[in-house]
């Protein structure tokens, strides 16, 4: 296999005392789009920002290596990570609004990373930025990017934070819920826009996002994280068909159906999210899960499960969860 | 059908935009323009739409909370659109209301037995008789007893709300109005609390009226929904008449974006998704407020408002197009006769 785009290993980031990301190992593939699911404190956001270099106050790294096609990232030197920002790393954020900056034209923005950068003069840069606006389905881009975000909606917004990010070709791009803060049928139109880039550029996607309706129309891999750490990890078909972990079983089972039952008693996982202060010892799914064995206050390893390859599942009881739920 | 228990007609909310310009025509919002719809005894009428469409608004012009420019709200056949002070007051007893975000609704210096009793005693309950009131709320809502005296900041999303649903029922309401009340929740915690208003409906009889933007949730829980676009109803239907047979043309692509949890289905989709934004409510069309993004338009479908119509039993739709391939003929084949 060609070398991956991104490699990330046994990555820990920590907040305080505790580790809120512990040994997190996933790699992208050169064009792949990866998704990375889980509920809302498990780490997804943090690992994202640790890639960028974007780690800030009490918040830091304390364990683990990532290597970008091939070359080890220096995630704490903030002047080589600056560098690699807006050239090969872009990253969108969930709220566009408050991503952009007010006082700047949209073009302005959108040429920005070119010029900072040195790639471009300022002239050049402002008629690539109209052409990248134009790309991403701004209609009227010569007379918009001399329009200010306030004069945009949320969806357009985000499709100009899309082309701020795209405009370098950066190999990685990294998407933190880009479509929770829109509506569906503009969030069809950015998932549609994200495939397409995909297929027209290579460029290698990292979405992050709680929606499994997203998951299954963009990601051609899954990794799903609880407490921190990925619990399992598959194609994305072999994901949603046949998953290894109890969290991700139990976790597609509670979502509400267009074709269920209405008004039928919907599946719930029991009990909540514990707090990072109170996480179990082993298996941090251990208080919600209904197979638990003593064993599971051991920490199982994420390790082969399931009959695809590259499906890896951390849980001692995997060849159990097909009859969950 | 009986008598509904909570009726809207002709519903306008207006908001005036401020210009800095003294003598320009004053523009306004029309943040809801034109809505109608009932409400029955232990019926769940979702609202669905884009942001901005007017759900809130029409939710908050319901509640008091927001102005009502012209129109009628009937709670139990009284126009309470304009009911102010103790009136206004009263009415909380029938209706409340269960808004998004958890956190903010909560006071973080009240404990959750203090904030579920706070309607209690503005209502003037005893004391005595509130502490068991207040036990009963939590149980119903599936919070333990030994949760009375902590506060919001120790609990997780999914507690939180239900102690904002424990503090909407003290009262006994007829109506809890839930406007995106599971949308900030983690979806393991959201199908609990729709569990939870499921069984409350079921045990007291409840109505609601159930604003969110996600289509699933809507489905799961509503007997009827109504599709908004633009501070109007595009169309309104049993539920599952709705998705088996949507006829506005912006209802299909709603359904048709909704990402769906199967990447078989998800990647079978051939329908390009619905192009263009929703325009601003400042410059609504004179005509239909879908013409920008519509496919099926044809000419005068800006300038004349299609008003609704009756296609079914129950199932509402405006629409010049579609009313003309179902009852033959519409205001466009009149336009200038
Ligand atoms: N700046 C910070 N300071 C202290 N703790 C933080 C900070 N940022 C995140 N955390 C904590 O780290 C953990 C992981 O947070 P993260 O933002 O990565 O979650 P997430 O998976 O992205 O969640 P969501 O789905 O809600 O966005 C959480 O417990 C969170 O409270
Ligand atoms: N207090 C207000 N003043 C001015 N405009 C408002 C106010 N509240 C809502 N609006 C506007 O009215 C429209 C409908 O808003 P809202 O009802 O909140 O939409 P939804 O709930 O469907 O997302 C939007 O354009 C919004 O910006
Ligand atoms: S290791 Fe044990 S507790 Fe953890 S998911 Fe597997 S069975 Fe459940
Ligand atoms: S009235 Fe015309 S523009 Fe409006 S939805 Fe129907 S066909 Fe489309
Ligand atoms: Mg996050
Ligand atoms: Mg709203």
């Amino acid at each position: 296999m060609a070398e991956p785009t991104l490699e990330i290993h046994d990555l820990s980031i920590g907040v305080g005392p505790h580790n809120v990301v512990d040994g997190v190992d996933f790699d992208i593939g050169r064009g792949e789009i990866v998704a990375l699911v889980g509920e809302s404190g498990s780490g997804k956001s943090l690992t994202a920002l640790s890639i960028m270099g974007l780690l800030s106050g009490s918040v830091r790294q304390t364990g683990g290596t990532a290597t970008l096609a091939g070359n080890a990232l220096d995630l704490d030197n903030d002047h080589a990570m600056r560098k690699l920002r807006g050239t090969a790393l872009s990253m969108i954020f969930q709220e566009p609004v408050a991503s952009l900056n007010p006082l700047l034209s949209v073009g302005a923005q959108v040429s920005e990373s070119l010029v900072v950068h040195g790639r471009a003069s300022r002239a050049e840069a402002w008629d690539r930025a109209v052409e990248m606006l134009r790309e991403v389905g701004i209609p009227a881009p010569e007379q918009r990017a001399r329009q200010f975000p306030s004069e945009l909606s949320g969806g357009m917004c985000q499709r100009v934070m899309i082309a701020s990010a795209l405009i370098a070709e950066p190999r990685l791009l990294i998407a933190d819920e880009p479509t929770t803060a829109l509506d569906v049928t503009i969030q069809a139109q950015i998932l549609d826009l994200m495939r397409r880039l995909r297929d027209e550029t290579d460029t290698s996607v990292l979405i992050i996002t709680h929606d499994m309706g997203v998951v299954a129309s963009v990601a051609d891999r899954v990794c799903v994280m609880y407490g921190g750490r990925i619990v399992e990890q598959a194609e994305v078909h072999e994901l949603f068909s046949a998953p290894r972990h109890p969290y991700t079983k139990l976790l597609l089972a509670t979502i509400p159906r267009l074709t269920g039952e209405r008004k039928s008693e919907l599946f719930s996982i029991s009990g909540m999210v514990p707090d990072v202060a109170s996480w179990p010892e082993g298996c941090r799914f251990r208080t919600r899960c209904p197979l638990a064995t003593d064993r599971c206050a051991t920490r199982p390893p994420l390790e082969a499960a399931g009959a695809g390859e590259g499906h890896l599942a951390a849980c001692w009881h995997s060849d159990k969860v097909e009859d969950l739920a | 059908m009986s008598a509904p228990l909570l009726s809207v007609r002709g519903l306008k909310v207006h908001f005036p935009v401020a210009t800095g310009r003294l003598f320009a025509e004053k523009p306004v919002v029309r943040a809801v323009d034109g809505v109608d719809f009932d409400l029955a005894e232990g019926e769940t009428l979702g609202i669905v739409g884009e942001s901005g469409c007017g759900k809130s608004t029409t939710g908050n012009a319901i509640l008091g909370l927001a102005p009502v420019t012209e129109g009628e709200i009937l709670f139990d056949g009284r126009d309470v659109a304009g009911l102010t002070g103790r009136d206004r007051q009263a009415l909380w007893r029938d209706l409340q209301v269960v808004f998004q975000d958890p956190v903010s609704a909560l006071d973080p210096k009240r404990t959750i037995a203090q904030s579920i009793a706070e309607p209690l005693e503005i209502h003037g309950v005893a004391r005595a008789s509130r502490k068991a009131r207040v036990d009963e709320l939590m149980e119903l809502v599936g919070l333990r007893a030994t949760q009375r005296d902590r506060y919001p900041n120790e609990l997780s999303g999914g507690q939180r709300q239900r102690v904002v649903i424990a503090r909407a029922l003290a009262l006994e309401p007829r109506v809890v109005i839930c406007d995106e009340a599971v949308s900030a929740l983690d979806v393991s915690i959201q199908s609990q609390v729709l569990n939870l208003l499921l069984r409350l409906q079921r045990d007291l009889g409840l109505s609601y009226l159930f604003i969110s933007h996600d289509l699933s949730v809507v489905r799961h829980i509503a007997d009827r929904i109504a599709v908004m676009y633009l501070g109007t109803v595009a169309e309104e239907a049993p539920t599952d008449e709705l998705f088996r047979r949507p006829l506005h043309p912006y209802t299909e692509a709603l359904l048709a974006a909704v990402p769906l949890p199967d990447p078989v289905a998800e990647r079978a989709k051939t329908a390009r998704p619905l192009q263009g934004d929703v325009p601003n409510p400042m410059d609504m069309p004179p005509g239909c407020p879908f013409a920008a993004r519509c496919p099926l338009r044809e000419e005068g479908c800006d300038q004349i408002r299609p008003q609704p119509i009756e296609v079914g039993p129950g199932h509402r739709l405006a629409c010049h197009v579609r009313e003309r391939e179902i009852t033959g003929s519409s205001a466009l084949d009149r336009q200038g006769t």
